[in-house]
């Protein structure tokens, strides 16, 4: 009994630090939101009330329904190109490149990229797809295309592709984690029992693979839900996603309508984490 | 070994076109950063020339950049010391059940998900509703280990159920304290993953940009200068500077890995075994 008490108390106090920064700057700020939420807003200051005004225009309103539709679908293409991706690149890390020297390296490789700043990565791609840019030139003199086309920016394909860009490490590194754990024997097995190589990587390694493939949906999923640069740089201003909707509330300092939609999109995000968890229990499979 | 087979091949080729694909934004800024006097931020080039490193420079050209380059380092080293620390002591604790760990989880999950701009609305209105002032190195700092510390904890939960306990029990056996268990056989052993947490904790920090938004007050921090720089400086001078970060950053990644090199030698020579039964 007093050991149980000894052990509750020094993990307490391991984890006070932890717990203090949490309370402070996740739970307190989320029920800050809330209550906000709830207030109304002149043009210029927010004042403290309990009206339901926020939720009733953010409901009320067909561009709610419209943005919410374009979050997910991004979330939805950006997760199948991340997966697919994200999965042949482990699979290759994992079962073919042999020595961990190798895999270190592979990953180096993928991770330099990312030391350059988001935004200007981001930005760079308009040279890159735009009219006039390295795409569309190498495409003309490859031949494949007789003129620019004008679709490659400001459009939803620049979008995923941005998205994709960004996130498909965060699909790599769980995928790849999980693979490395396989046991060998496992495949070996398959073998013997006459399996071909599309057999065992759809029977063997798929399936032992799954937790690792909920880990990597789980990051990729929330983090292009909870978006708000790529959607207007990419889509040239153009199209919205929720994110977006919030961060242009802010700029006009409509707080209390920034708070509602934030809660909403919380809800949301929490809700889909919430099924995928359902899938895999995340501490066993780290 | 097995000989290579086909799909070996398009594999390579595959992971080529993934790593080239990487690359196209960076090579592009590469290129670009060196654009003539005349030219814009788009292709064709005009000329090549050094003019915008040197008007990166200038004061008037890019505003406060130097100054945000340095608190974004200071803030970076701060976050990812805190990530150090904290998480190996959360990654202790959770070692053993203690009561509240499965709430404390999900706490934990939940930072990880929460869209960024939720951090920054609420830090930021719950500072000015309170009457406190909201600065990179409280509220920024804050709202940036919101992002660190889920990720610092989910390597040391992954170290952790991989580390082999008989250590631990052999050094209590030789009569060590708990606090000599930890400091010279836990640590030592752990360490190579704690380089990996410091690098995820600076990283994170010095390119985050959304938790830093409406956090940071009158001063930036580098990525949110960026970010202001988008909207208002339509020159080259942009990937200049991408170029230099770039740079500074890979400069940054070859001093850790020396770090961690001359740390293995080190080891070596002291002909200690210390971390090898994580292999």
């Amino acid at each position: 009994m007093k050991l149980k008490l000894n052990n509750a108390l020094s993990g307490w106090l391991m984890v006070s630090p932890l717990m203090l920064v949490l309370l402070i700057f996740l739970v307190l700020p989320i029920l800050m939101i809330l209550i906000v939420s709830f207030w109304r807003a002149t043009e210029y200051s927010i004042i403290p009330d309990f009206v339901f005004e926020n939720y009733e225009f953010l409901f009320g309103s067909p561009v709610t329904y419209t943005v919410f539709i374009n979050t997910f679908k991004y979330a939805i293409l950006t997760w199948t190109f991340t997966f697919l991706i994200g999965f042949t690149v482990a699979f290759f890390l994992a079962f073919h490149v042999r020595s961990l020297t190798w895999q270190v390296v592979c990953f180096l490789l993928c991770t330099i990229p990312f030391w350059t700043s988001n935004i200007i990565r981001m930005i760079s791609w308009i040279p890159f797809l735009g009219r006039n840019g390295i795409a569309n030139s190498a495409l003309i003199s490859w031949g494949v295309i007789d003129e620019p086309v004008e679709w490659l920016l400001f459009s939803d394909f620049s979008v995923v592709l941005a998205f994709v860009h960004i996130y498909t490490l965060f699909m790599v590194v769980p995928i790849f984690n999980t693979m490395m754990r396989i046991d060998r024997s496992l495949i070996e097995a398959a073998r013997d029992a006459g399996a071909s190589g599309a057999q065992i990587l759809w029977n063997v390694i798929l399936p032992l693979t799954k937790p690792g493939i909920m880990i990597g949906t789980i990051f990729v999923v929330t983090l292009v839900m909870g978006d708000f640069f790529t959607v207007r740089v990419m889509s040239g201003s153009q199209s919205a996603n929720v994110g977006r909707l919030i961060s242009n509330d802010i700029s006009l300092l409509q707080y209390p309508s920034a708070s509602a939609t934030a809660i909403v999109l919380l809800l949301t995000v929490l809700i889909v984490i919430g099924i995928l968890l359902r899938f895999v229990d995340i501490r066993k499979e780290l | 070994m097995e000989p290579r087979t086909r799909s070996f091949y398009f594999l390579v080729f595959f992971f080529g076109l993934f790593l080239l694909f990487l690359y196209g934004p960076t090579i592009t800024i590469g290129i670009l950063s060196f654009q003539g006097e005349m030219g814009g931020l788009t292709f064709p080039m005009r000329g090549v020339s050094l003019y915008w490193f040197f008007d990166l420079f200038e004061e008037q050209a890019v505003g406060d950049i130097w100054g945000s380059f340095r608190r974004s380092i200071t803030l970076g080293f701060m976050v990812m010391v805190t990530t150090i620390v904290v998480s190996v002591m959360g990654g202790l604790a959770f070692r053993k059940k203690f009561p509240g760990s499965a709430i404390l989880f999900y706490l934990i999950i939940t930072a990880l998900v929460i869209p960024s701009i939720l951090i920054s609305l609420g830090v930021g209105l719950m500072f000015s509703q309170t009457g406190f002032d909201v600065h990179w190195s409280t509220s920024g700092f804050g709202s940036q280990l919101t992002w660190t510390l889920p990720f610092g904890l989910l390597i040391m939960f992954a170290v952790f159920n991989r580390f082999d306990k008989s250590y631990e029990e052999a050094a209590r056996d030789q009569g060590a304290t708990p606090w000599q268990t930890i400091r010279f056989v836990v640590l030592p052993i752990i360490a190579p993953s704690l380089i990996g947490v410091a690098l995820f904790g600076f990283t994170l920090s010095y390119d985050e940009f959304a938790r830093t938004l409406l956090t940071a007050g009158s001063k930036n921090t580098l990525p949110l200068e960026i970010y202001g720089m988008t909207t208002n400086v339509t020159s080259p001078v942009l990937y200049a500077l991408g170029t230099l970060t770039t740079v500074f950053s890979l400069m940054v990644i070859l001093i850790f890995l020396l770090v961690a090199l001359r740390v293995a030698k080190t080891k070596a020579r002291a002909g200690s075994d210390a971390g090898k039964g994580l292999l």
